[in-house]
């Protein structure tokens, strides 16, 4: 069942698009904000609204990559794994991620507070190495600065 | 040179319109309402203009195209999605500089008689969205877009569109799928976007640096503008420069400035002042060049006769001590992740390469591994839907002819797996 919430902004979102299934990102995103992830439930009650079969709305959701169909922790780690990250010390700072959050790339820490997720580059590629956790983007990453950083997620205002 | 794309933004209010009016901003649109369309894809023809997405397409001919094509309603995309590796020359266009995007794309939209626009942004651009948003909220209200644009009667919409994570997003089919709805798998073309793109009517898909660049043909005219760097393709361009270099950005400067230029008198040099083994010039997709071919000049025309592409413009410096093979495995498992597998030797050739790579690089590779590389890549190349794959194969067939000897050290084990 959609929230009233999760309800208006998806009309409101429809209202930019000559057709429904236009929306069908910004809808999922919606739903993922207010959720965490998007669930096969979901999907059914979306493609509703969409005018989209559930196949045919799980197969826009799993083509995108920010689009999650599986659980994922309270923030989301995204540590870029392309070229310019990797000469500037991308195994360095994924090593010292590893080890703090005791999780590899795809897992979620067992407090459920972080998923470490690899993408492509950032365009942020000034700041090698970089990574985003949630809409925050953090560049010239070292291991030392790890715990400052990691330290900002860490109270409980999840 | 004088700044134009770039100019005002170490103004921290740059992305607020009363800032980029005071700065000269929205001269260029009063002008062009004075115009026929006609006489505005006249002048961008005239100016030399080419597409800065990659390919470096003439953008007065694509408009021209569009404007010849009798079905209506017509419609503007702008390409914000950026995922080309190396590139971040858009960011600062969109978080520092939105008017100048909005002012070209309505100009393109009246020279296009397009009524509505959409921007495409990739995303991760979270912070992007929102400034851009505001942007056009502020243009509304000033009557530079909607009904009644400047009390004279033209009617353009625009509205930010936003992305979830997929490079092939930024090939312009694959992005008008996404925007109808669908995944974003490329379409075949012909018919091409200028004649049937998004809900098949003529659409006009450039990149947010070329339409950033549309405001300074009108106010300085396309004689001054095509004087503007190289004579065969002009204008000002923005280089992303990363990897081992002193001071990595993005850098506004002529189009052909020499690839030494921009590494040595704009970014101060290698890292430590080490020595520089290798440049890819343009983006992951473009040729990786050895230190010899530092001079030739970033446009166009002259990269494929030096051995490489100008791409997006993305520069990433590796010094002496990066192991090549490696950049290139990372390069290829890149487009593995990436292809959106609708064809075959896309979708299973990527795979194949990276496979052979990872054990070259993991030091059990076998004598005949390198030819067989070339062999995949040789299949791969020009029997893709889309210029993914090929990207791919020349990325491999690239860093082979160049850098061969690496290849073969790692073979024979002279280079241990560290990683
Ligand atoms: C795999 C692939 C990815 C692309 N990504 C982008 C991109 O992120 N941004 C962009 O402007 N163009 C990108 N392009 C080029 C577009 O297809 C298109 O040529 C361009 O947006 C046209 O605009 P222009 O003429 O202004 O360059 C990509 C092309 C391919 C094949
Ligand atoms: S070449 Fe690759 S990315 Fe392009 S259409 Fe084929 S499978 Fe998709
Ligand atoms: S390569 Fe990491 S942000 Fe571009």
């Amino acid at each position: 069942m959609l929230s009233e919430k999760e309800k208006n902004e998806i009309e409101t979102e429809l209202k930019q698009y000559e057709h429904k299934r236009a929306a069908c990102v910004e809808a999922l995103k919606i739903m993922q904000h207010s959720r965490g992830w998007v669930s096969d439930d979901g999907i059914h009650d979306l493609a509703g609204i969409l005018g989209m079969t559930p196949d045919e709305l799980d197969g826009v959701a799993t083509f995108y990559s920010l689009i999650f169909r599986k659980p994922v922790g309270r923030h989301v780690i995204l540590i870029c794994n392309t070229i310019s990250c990797w000469v500037m010390g991308y195994n360095q700072v994924l090593r010292s991620l590893n080890e703090r959050l005791g999780i590899g790339l795809g897992d979620t820490s067992a407090d459920g507070r972080f998923t470490l997720l690899p993408v492509p580059c950032l365009g942020a590629c000034d700041q090698a190495p970089a990574m985003m956790i949630d809409n925050e983007l953090y560049g010239d990453l070292t291991p030392e600065k790890m715990d400052e950083i990691l330290g900002k997620y860490s109270w409980e205002r999840d | 040179m004088e700044k134009y794309l770039l100019r005002n933004i170490e103004n921290p209010n740059s992305a607020d319109i009363n800032e980029y009016v005071k700065a000269g901003g929205y001269k260029a649109l009063a002008k062009a309402m004075d115009m026929k369309p006609a006489d505005i894809i006249e002048q961008v023809k005239k100016s030399g203009l080419r597409g800065r997405g990659g390919a470096g397409f003439p953008t007065g001919m694509k408009w021209a195209f569009a404007a010849a094509d009798p079905k209506m309603p017509k419609y503007l995309l702008c390409n914000a999605d950026e995922g080309e590796p190396g590139t971040f020359k858009d960011r600062p266009l969109l978080e520092k500089n939105p008017h100048l995007l909005i002012e070209g794309m309505i100009i393109s939209g009246h020279a296009l008689r397009a009524k509505y626009g959409y921007i495409y942004l990739r995303g991760e651009y979270p912070q992007a969205k929102d400034i851009l948003e505001a942007a056009i909220k502020q243009a509304y209200e000033k009557k530079f877009l909607g009904d009644n644009i400047l009390g004279r009667g033209v009617k353009f919409d625009l509205c930010v569109h936003q992305g979830a994570g997929a490079y092939i997003c930024g090939e312009e089919t694959a992005l008008i799928e996404s925007l109808e709805g669908r995944r974003g798998q490329p379409r075949i073309k012909p018919p091409f976007p200028v004649n049937e793109g998004f809900l098949a009517k003529p659409t006009v898909v450039n990149n947010v640096e070329t339409f950033s660049n549309v405001p300074y043909v009108l106010e300085i005219g396309p004689e001054e503008y095509s004087k503007i760097g190289s004579s065969d393709c002009p204008g000002p361009k923005l280089f992303s420069v990363s990897g081992h270099v002193k001071k990595p950005g993005v850098y506004e400067l002529p189009m052909g400035t020499t690839l030494r230029d921009i590494i040595y008198t704009h970014c101060g040099g290698v890292t430590g002042d080490k020595k520089l083994k290798a440049v890819i010039p343009g983006g992951i997709s473009t040729p990786v060049l050895p230190a010899d071919k530092l001079d030739c000049p970033m446009d166009f025309v002259n990269m494929p006769k030096h051995g490489s592409m100008l791409g997006s413009g993305a520069v990433m410096v590796f010094d002496e001590t990066v192991d090549l093979p490696k950049v290139c495995l990372r390069a290829i498992k890149f487009f593995e992740h990436e292809s959106c597998g609708k064809c075959t030797p896309c979708r299973e050739g990527i795979g194949w390469m990276r496979s052979i790579l990872g054990r070259i690089c993991g030091g059990t590779g076998n004598a005949g591994d390198i030819d067989l590389l070339l062999e995949v890549s040789k299949n791969v190349m020009g029997k893709t839907f889309c210029p993914l794959g090929d990207g791919a194969a020349t990325v491999v067939q690239n860093f082979i002819k160049n850098f061969r000897n690496e290849f073969e050290a790692h073979i024979n084990n002279k280079v241990r797996a560290e990683r």
